[in-house]
């Protein structure tokens, strides 16, 4: 007789969850190739009718090793390849792995780069936020506001690509500082930017923010209480649209987060409208920092003086930032050579993908993209 | 009572939709704003920042000459392999050995523009060209020999 093995039980509806494929019920396939999952992401669906009995994430479509890559590069080189892991803030996890080479080297970053790097973060986030408000109103149906999207973003890509170099995948980052110097531009830009963002935010609130298709299908759609949203390990805008208060640049303030004036923004509502109100809120506190740095770029060095060859001591270091979707944690653990003995990456996307089965259970099928365009899922992020 | 309700949403759709169209027909009637590039046609007054990250290249003066030493720095701080510095040793006119580049090999293919090459040399031999459009149809053209043939070491370099 066949005896169905034994990794494939585990994995068999039913045995983890309670849930079992009853009368009615069936699964069908949401990716790794539908538009709406951003990537390749593989959800195996349980539907009753229309209703989500179980959300199953497969993953793995694109993993390339970047741990166990970082292990046969040196300090310098690592930082590139997590460029690739949450693609949107690419500035912000270079950052990430900057500081914790620094924090093993003992190095003073110089007050111009630490300016620099926050003002490059910022602008990230903008930028990042600006993809995710377009895809996710996309997601929906609405096609317009992604061609909107995009013209601020390009103001912003044209910046990074004047002074980084790149456009998305920049490598600016290096341990110690920044890699050049600030394009004689960059201020300029930047202020036309900010004119820019401001003659042209009140469309965002025109288009999707007011509009009441958008609001009846985000309002009250995927509730994620403050408890569950701690205990799944949620960050940045998922925990905080529930009231959880977990921006790192307040609690652990790294580089000079700690000198400016920024809100936290929290909505207690934990629906899908109090993430999105988050993120848009967040763009506007982004701007704040932006107004506050861009005349205060302190004169002197851009990059600290650091060895051809970095070693770090033996030992472990983590650092974390925020990044546009949550906490991002660096874990290097050093033998004392030139290239780390093992480095293990926190990302945020994958702690924020767990809570989807949580939140959709008892919802409907067409309310899951809501929920999974509010979580803001980067594939290569959750994957590695 | 359902009636006052279900009208109020009509209501607030009709209003909703006419504020998206506003913005609609905003962008209709200023073409000014619209800020879309046609770029296969506007190709001859594309300007690439001078900083942008398109490939590895290394200028060559009038007479033939770079400044490339064959250190292999940009080799050691490559993350992918990308460059291979393959070098020989000439005869000086004083009899003495002097290492130098043979080829500079560049795999375009396994390059991910990261820009740690150029960091690392000190002579500044190599620099980043502003060029993107990389297709080719042969993937064998993608290697190439960055110094040009019979190329020289520039005078003083060290």
């Amino acid at each position: 007789m066949y005896k169905e093995p034994e990794i494939l039980s585990n994995y068999a509806l039913g045995s983890n969850s309670g849930v079992s494929l009853g009368e009615g019920d069936f699964q069908i396939n949401f990716g790794p190739q539908h538009p709406a999952t951003h990537g390749v992401l593989h959800l195996v669906i349980t539907l009753n009718g229309e209703t989500i009995k179980k959300v199953e994430p497969h993953l793995g479509y694109i993993h390339r090793s970047i741990e166990k890559m970082c292990e046969s590069l040196t300090y310098r080189q690592f930082i590139y390849v997590t460029s690739r892991m949450d693609y949107l803030s690419a500035h912000i996890n270079n950052h990430a792995c900057a500081l914790a080479v620094e924090k093993g080297l003992q190095v003073e970053v110089p007050a111009r780069a630490q300016v620099i790097r926050v003002l490059m973060d910022e602008l990230t986030r903008i930028a990042s936020h600006e993809l995710w408000w377009g895809a996710m109103a996309m997601d929906l149906g609405a096609f317009t506001p992604f061609f909107h999207a995009f013209r601020e973003r390009e103001s912003i890509n044209d910046i990074m690509e004047e002074t980084c170099g790149a456009r998305l995948t920049m490598n600016y980052m290096v341990p110690g500082g920044v890699m050049h110097d600030i394009h004689p531009n960059f201020q300029k830009r930047v202020k036309d930017f900010l004119q820019l963002y401001k003659r042209k935010i009140h469309e965002y609130d025109e288009l999707v923010t007011g509009n009441i298709i958008f609001q009846n299908r985000m309002k009250g759609i995927g509730y994620l209480s403050a408890e569950d949203a701690v205990s799944y390990g949620c960050s940045g805008p998922a925990a905080r649209g529930s009231g959880v208060s977990s921006d790192i640049r307040k609690i652990y303030p790294y580089e000079i987060y700690d000198k400016l004036e920024f809100d936290e923004v929290l909505e207690t509502a934990g629906d899908s409208f109090a993430r999105y109100m988050v993120r848009i809120k967040e763009m506007h506190q982004s701007i704040r920092i932006i107004e506050q740095l861009i005349d205060n770029i302190p004169e002197g060095d851009f990059q600290a003086k650091t060895k051809n060859v970095l070693k770090l001591p033996k030992g472990d270091f983590y650092t974390r930032v925020e990044t546009a979707r949550g906490e991002l944690g660096v874990y290097i653990v050093s033998e004392g050579g030139t290239t780390p003995y093992r480095i293990k990456f926190r990302s945020p996307g994958f702690s924020n993908l767990s809570v989807l089965d949580h939140m959709a259970r008892g919802s409907k099928i067409g309310d899951l993209v809501a929920m999974m365009g509010t979580l803001d899922l980067v594939i290569p992020d959750i994957d590695r | 009572m359902f009636i006052t309700r279900y009208i109020k949403e009509v209501w607030g759709a009709v209003k909703s939709l006419t504020t998206g169209m506003k913005r609609t027909l905003y962008y209709f009637t200023h073409h000014k704003e619209i800020i879309t590039e046609q770029y296969p046609d506007n190709r001859d007054t594309l300007v690439l920042p001078d900083r942008f990250k398109g490939e590895v290249v290394m200028p060559h003066n009038e007479s033939n000459e770079h400044r490339c030493t064959g250190c292999t720095a940009c080799e050691l701080a490559c993350p992918n392999g990308t460059i291979k510095v393959i070098t020989r040793f000439d005869i000086t006119p004083e009899g003495k050995k002097k290492k130098a580049i043979d080829k500079l090999v560049y795999h375009l293919e396994l390059c991910t523009m990261c820009g740690l090459c150029i960091e690392a040399c000190p002579s500044d031999a190599i620099k980043m060209a502003q060029t993107f459009e990389h297709s080719v149809f042969d993937r064998n053209k993608l290697t190439k020999v960055l110094n040009n043939p019979d190329s020289k070491i520039m005078e003083g370099v060290e």
